[in-house]
């Protein structure tokens, strides 16, 4: 829970909803967090819940993808993912 | 802007460099007592080996951040036992809270025996499932920290503007200076620095962590999850022990900010008020350590909208896990580890998530005794 997934803004939805991917796996999360920082599309984001936390750079966000790969997380960030039910 | 690349953080030169660096200003005669508080810091030392590649004169403390970890028994059965009495009820909760033991059984166990449990990954699937069973009522069991609470409070606002009245919050959220600090009152305790939360200070900033260094004279470094993250946050924090300052500073800087994240903390503002008093794991009832809903939200409040019955729980007499929590003991010093508590039959909760001491401890052990 404490380790939060990066993942690429694909389109900005309505309802404070933005579609991401996270390695090619596509889901709808909440950007009303960020609203402030005026994000776009292409824009790298940490998601957390299914809440974008903050604006992060593609290197940050390559890094944080590593380091999940890494110890084994990444599947279940994955998981986490695709579970979200949310329209 | 200097761009920071992957490789950077797994350089071994720079590793090397900062391992030298500590060394060089690390006198034999230390004896540093680490805090890390969050559990995703204690799962990073442990898969890169960090302490083996430090001088022995550093040692880790293992801290409470981990929410599940720190929910005083009894609470997961609350919850449960509102959902069981009325088949009406839908109780709804991350996957690390559905294997948390309880009076009677985890939240799984009381799913085999008929409850409507529910795992989610999102406060805001609680609310879906709500939306979709209008002749249901659903609890979001609300655990976390500071990440996690202004997720859950813009789930609130979202009930609430979509006008759903049955949805409700069993908010268990904490907050990680207070337990902070509350570690530190203790008696006997010696901790010398803390590595700050990564996540949970993208929300607060530093300010927050103030009171640790002025009142208590602790130094606190914010910090990533890199090998090199920590290293340097360790070498920031030996620095400031052998100046004999202490003072807050963000090693993470490339993702948190001094000031946090201040639509998040607005909004967890708007929703939440801190409990006079909340009870801990092993640490007893700590002063304006936890959140609540605020009484405009009490629609959406499961503890105002149901009648909570208070379960305490007789714990197994030879389970550690309050100690353990606060740095006294070792998760393997526990009468009960790797004997009777595993992770596959877990006694206590920092048994049973990934980012708990004792399965970060057990696995790591696991998996070097097995090669
Ligand atoms: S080994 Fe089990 S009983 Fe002992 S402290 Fe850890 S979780 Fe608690």
């Amino acid at each position: 829970m404490c380790l939060a997934i990066p993942g690429k803004i694909i389109e900005l939805l309505d309802d404070n909803l933005a579609m991401i991917d996270v390695s090619g796996v596509r889901r709808k999360v909440n950007i009303s967090l960020i609203k402030h920082e005026n994000v776009q599309v292409d824009d790298w984001v940490l998601i957390h819940v299914g809440f974008a936390m903050n604006k992060i750079s593609e290197e940050q966000a390559k890094e944080q993808l590593q380091l999940l790969a890494e110890i084994g997380e990444e599947q279940e960030a994955l998981a986490e993912v695709k579970g979200y039910q949310f329209e | 802007m200097k761009m920071r690349f992957v490789d950077e953080f797994r350089n071994p030169e720079l590793i090397r460099k900062t391992l030298d660096e500590i060394e060089r200003i690390i006198e034999p005669d230390d004896h540093f007592r680490i805090m890390e508080a969050c559990g995703g810091h204690t799962y990073s030392i442990f898969h890169f080996g960090l302490q083996e590649l430090l001088p022995k004169n550093i040692e880790f403390i293992h801290g409470p951040g981990c929410p599940v970890c720190v929910l005083p028994p009894g609470r997961v059965d609350e919850g449960l036992e509102i959902a069981s009495k009325n088949s009406d009820v839908i109780f709804t909760a991350f996957g690390d809270v559905m294997r948390v033991p309880g009076k009677k059984g985890s939240p799984l166990n009381y799913k085999a025996m008929g409850t409507d449990v529910r795992m989610i990954y999102s406060p805001l699937d609680a609310l879906n499932i709500a939306m979709k069973n209008p002749d249901k009522k659903v609890i979001l069991f609300a655990i976390g920290f500071e990440t996690t609470a202004p997720s859950t409070a813009i789930t609130v606002l979202k009930a609430k503007e979509l006008d759903i009245d049955n949805f409700f919050v069993y908010s268990n959220h904490v907050k990680i200076v207070p337990v902070l600090k509350s570690i530190l009152d203790q008696p006997n305790m010696r901790i010398d620095g803390f590595i700050g939360p990564g996540h949970a200070s993208v929300v607060i900033g530093a300010h927050p962590y103030e009171t640790i260094a002025k009142e208590y004279k602790k130094p606190v470094v914010i910090s990533g999850f890199e090998p090199l993250d920590l290293l340097q946050s360790i070498l920031m924090l030996i620095k400031q022990l052998k100046n004999g300052e202490s003072k807050v500073e963000i090693q993470y800087k490339r993702v948190v900010m001094e000031g946090g994240n201040v639509s998040a903390l607005e909004i967890m503002n708007q929703v939440f008020e801190d409990r006079p008093a909340f009870e801990w794991r092993g640490l007893g009832a700590i002063q304006n350590s936890a959140l609540k809903l605020k009484p405009e939200f009490s629609k959406w409040d499961a503890e105002v909208q149901f009648n909570v019955e208070k379960i305490t729980i007789e714990e197994n007499k030879d389970a550690q896990c309050g100690e353990v929590l606060k740095g006294m003991l070792k998760p393997n010093q526990c009468k009960l580890f790797g004997k009777v508590c595993t992770p596959d039959n877990p006694v206590g909760a920092l048994m049973v998530s990934s980012e708990g001491a004792c399965a970060t401890y057990y696995n790591h052990l696991y998996s070097t005794m097995s090669l």
